[in-house]
């Protein structure tokens, strides 16, 4: 005769705060968004990550020696800066490009029928490095001093502001995880607040037969926790689901490696868990904060 | 069990109860009297610790109120049963469900046998599952007794128990608590019906006592 369903999934609290409807489905369904968007957060972050040690390590394997010197000059110039770069620690070969191939170089910008021997050009030479690296300063001063046409390009230029952008990108991203943390925490107790206030008779019968505390901010919070996480997992689905069918454009393209790679696809495993903490804990501060004001 | 030692209530300046002496001892048996506004709920409120006097000081089993935690506090409304004039039921539990609140509330097994011989005890076996808004007013009182009885208090706080029902159960009411009382239980009921006061005087010994001017008297031999 007597059934409690006080073995319901929602604990020993059972149903004593009834179904509200709107402020448990709209925080379900807020969730949701939220977490959908921090897939994309994430994604981003990691994304800009890789992107920055993509292009990091692509350029700084490589640098290059102009040799630039009137025609005269420039045959010895280029032997003395090739013995300096195969005495110089860090440089695992070198090796002088032919004419052949700064036509090729040239070719994007001038057409192939440059009479490139006529021209007066600087010679190029490509240093392949050691994994230890090289001293560039130090080369710069002994090329300086031993073959003042030479000038060393090891790419930083290029690379500084490429990987700053990244690094700025991840960051970005980073502070916009933080925000949608913090307006789901937002989100949850104005929720809590008003479920409080929608149920205080429940919260003043629950007093009256003598119910402490812990146990009426218990049934408050686990309703409230369970729809945030799960808003949280249908979001974070819906979102890594996205990512998997978008389509991806070959190896080489600029958004190579935008998305989730590898292992990275378990991090949005840990947004429906964090949802549901920050809900438990915006919830029970709530709770906690509103009945200390009560007899 | 509970002790009033010179307490004086009111609200927003306007006076309600002062110097107030009482003191529930277990086993007794109390009315409540005076007329509607004198203050009787205000009084019953501060005997189970839901209002805080102005001045005075009140102890429960012992514990002084004003310096009781909101836990402490809970824990002692274990020990008394409140019947409240409106009831107080959530109204989208089943009347079991609500009449077993105190054993779920503080964490505790159902024991559905207990629980199906008090709904009879109270003539309400085969309402055990209609939610609280479709049951009448008499339903209502004695399914809040069931409540307030459920946990075996020491003291029974019934504040106007035949306020909305007819004669017949009204007296009906006063059996059970009489029938309570005569189990060890201590009983004070707030009324104005004085009727039910001199028909429990040939069931029960009882004390009545009267709120008039403020004040706490003894009304027994005018009745």
């Amino acid at each position: 005769m007597a059934r409690f369903p006080s073995l319901s999934f929602l604990g020993d609290t059972g149903q004593v705060v009834p179904e509200s409807g709107h402020t448990a489905t709209l925080t379900t369904v807020t969730s949701a968004a939220m977490a959908f968007l921090a897939v994309f957060a994430l994604a981003l972050s990691l994304s800009a990550g890789q992107l920055s040690q993509r292009w990091s390590d692509t350029l700084a394997q490589s640098a290059t020696l102009r040799v630039s010197a009137p025609a005269s000059e420039i045959a010895a110039q280029t032997a003395v800066a090739v013995e300096v770069l195969r005495t110089t620690p860090g440089i695992a070969s070198t090796r002088v490009l032919e004419v052949d191939e700064q036509r090729a170089l040239l070719e994007p910008w001038f057409g192939p029928d440059l009479p490139i021997e006529q021209l007066v050009l600087p010679r190029l030479i490509e240093i392949i490095e050691a994994p230890q690296g090289f001293d560039a300063a130090g080369l710069r001063l002994r090329l300086a001093s031993e073959a003042p046409g030479a000038i060393l390009d090891d790419h930083t230029r290029w690379r500084r502001p490429l990987v700053h952008a990244a690094s700025s990108l991840r960051g970005l991203a980073w502070v916009s995880v933080l925000l949608i943390a913090a307006a789901m925490a937002a989100m949850i107790t104005l929720a809590a607040g008003f479920s409080l206030a929608a149920n205080a008779q429940v919260i003043r019968v629950l007093r009256l037969v003598g119910a402490r505390d812990a146990f009426i901010v218990r049934a408050f919070v686990r309703r409230l926790t369970l729809g945030a996480l799960i808003g949280a997992a249908a979001g974070t689905v819906i979102g890594v689901l996205a990512f998997a069918l978008l389509p991806v454009s070959g190896d080489t393209g600029f958004l190579t490696g935008l998305g989730f790679q590898g292992w990275t696809w378990l991090t949005p495993l840990a947004i429906p868990p964090l949802a549901a903490l920050i809900a438990w804990v915006a919830t029970r501060t709530t709770a906690f904060q509103v009945l200390k004001k009560e007899r | 069990m509970i002790r009033l030692a010179n307490v004086s209530h009111d609200y927003g300046g306007r006076g309600l109860l002062s110097a107030v002496d009482l003191h529930i001892a277990p086993g007794s048996f109390y009315f409540l009297t005076g007329p509607s506004g004198a203050g009787k709920s205000t009084l019953l409120k501060l005997c189970y610790g839901d209002l805080q006097p102005r001045s005075g000081e009140i102890t429960l089993f012992g514990q002084d109120t004003a310096t009781l935690s909101r836990d402490a506090l809970a824990d002692t409304r274990r020990r008394i049963g409140v019947i409240h004039q409106d009831c107080q039921f959530l109204d989208h539990l089943t009347l079991a469900e609500n009449v077993a609140l105190p054993f779920v509330a503080t964490g505790r097994d159902v024991p559905t046998k207990d629980l199906s011989e008090l709904l009879s005890w109270v003539g309400l076996e085969h309402q055990a599952d209609s939610l609280p808004p479709t049951l009448s007013g008499g339903e209502r009182q004695r399914a809040a007794l069931a409540r307030a009885v459920i946990m075996s208090p020491e003291v029974v706080l019934a504040d106007e128990p035949t306020g909305n029902v007819d004669w017949e159960m009204s007296q009906r009411l006063l059996s059970l608590l009489v029938e309570l009382n005569r189990m060890g239980t201590a009983v004070m009921i707030a009324t104005h019906d004085l009727n039910l006061i001199r028909t429990a005087k040939s069931q029960v010994t009882s004390r009545t006592l009267r709120i008039a001017d403020h004040t706490l008297q003894s009304a027994g031999s005018e009745l």
